[in-house]
């Protein structure tokens, strides 16, 4: 396990366990809770408080009966599967979306040397793979809605701090920032934002319409 | 739960359907399912908590939440027809014998949320009750409410300070 020291916010994981975040945020929240214990024990926390209302939830009549239930459970032949832990840079449910690992992700240049690989979520969101050469910055943005950024190897830093494997990166609007891929190695991020970023200057501006970011 | 896990006991399992069935489909009802989609469902639900069965962990989670995880992730899966990425597990499942132990502290544990949910002031009460079992964000709670999105997430950040507080 790596030592995690940025960390999800309590209203992210809030609503993870509820069920009520976009796709391509489940899919970056759950990506970091596999790597991190700590915020796994919190998510613990707030499935329990679920668990705690439905106890307490009023009760609607159902239609069926326990015959119904069991006519359909043997009407149901396939095995439950179960997903063993990746072993691998991308836990399991990235790898799902990805079709494999690293190796397999089919990269998209986006200018000044950044690649990125956008993944098929439903459209309130967008949630991509984002590769950014060692040593080089990001362009220079800010955002409308939330960005959510989570470093799968490498490390990158930005005015205020260092961010390596596991550590996420919660930007919302007031936040401006650069971040820059540290020397030495790539840095590859998974990220996903609920609003299209806004570059300053043009030419990232006219990018932005081809890249989809 | 015990029970159907050993020896898939049906009685057992008619205890939890009698129990969980009807708050399971009041759940979706309320998390924007019409009457017809909330009772197909629970049924799909209830047929998931049969077939793993022998992967519930007693030292992990208790009986509530364990379906109330499988309850939201069937509603994103038949109702929001998305698919819900969840963590790695970590580790093959559960032990063959749970620790008694942990599972007893864990049964405690959960009365004692229970308690604090009740005796939050009712104003949190309600925001939490409308952050899980609803089908609005805090930004459409505000517009519904008319209180700005700050108070909502002020009342909302007070409730979690005073359940962690009740669970020290």
């Amino acid at each position: 396990m790596t030592d995690v020291k940025h960390h999800l916010t309590d209203d992210l994981l809030m609503s993870y366990a509820a069920g009520k975040l976009p796709e391509a945020f489940n899919l970056v929240v759950a990506t970091h809770i596999t790597l991190c214990d700590e915020c796994r024990a919190r998510l613990g926390a707030f499935e329990a408080i679920g668990g705690a209302l439905l106890d307490e939830e009023d009760a609607v009549e159902m239609d069926a009966n326990m015959g119904d239930i069991f006519a359909k459970i043997e009407a149901t032949n396939s095995e439950i599967q179960v997903t063993p832990a990746s072993t691998g840079v991308f836990p399991s449910a990235l790898q799902d979306y990805v079709g494999g690992d690293l190796d397999a992700v089919k990269w998209r240049p986006v200018g000044m040397g950044v690649k990125q690989a956008i993944l098929k979520t439903s459209k309130t969101a967008t949630v991509r793979l984002l590769r950014i050469p060692a040593g080089a910055a990001m362009p220079d943005h800010g955002h409308h809605g939330t960005e959510l950024t989570l470093v799968l190897k490498g490390a990158f830093k930005d005015e205020h701090d260092r961010f390596a494997r596991g550590d996420i990166e919660v930007a919302t609007e007031a936040d401006h920032h650069t971040p820059i891929a540290e020397a030495g190695e790539d840095c590859i991020c998974l990220s996903a934002t609920d609003a299209p970023l806004k570059f300053r200057g043009l030419l990232p501006r006219i990018a932005q319409r081809f890249a989809r970011i | 739960m015990a029970r159907i896990r050993a020896s898939q006991d049906r009685e057992a399992f008619a205890e939890l359907f009698s129990h969980f069935g009807p708050r399971v489909k009041a759940f979706l009802m309320k998390s924007g399912s019409n009457m017809t989609m909330a009772e197909e469902c629970t049924q799909d639900v209830m047929v998931t908590l049969w077939r793993k069965a022998h992967m519930f962990d007693p030292a992990r989670a208790s009986v509530s939440t364990w379906i109330f995880t499988i309850a939201r992730n069937r509603r994103i899966d038949l109702i929001r027809k998305e698919r819900r990425p969840e963590p790695d597990e970590l580790t093959w499942g559960p032990e063959p014998e749970p620790e008694q132990a942990e599972a007893l502290g864990l049964q405690q544990e959960s009365a004692q949320l229970r308690d604090a949910l009740a005796t939050l002031p009712e104003k949190q009460r309600t925001l939490i009750q409308q952050a899980y079992f609803g089908d609005l964000t805090h930004s459409e709670i505000a517009a519904n409410t008319g209180l700005p999105l700050g108070t909502i997430k002020s009342r909302i950040r007070l409730a979690l300070e005073r359940l962690r507080h009740a669970m020290k």
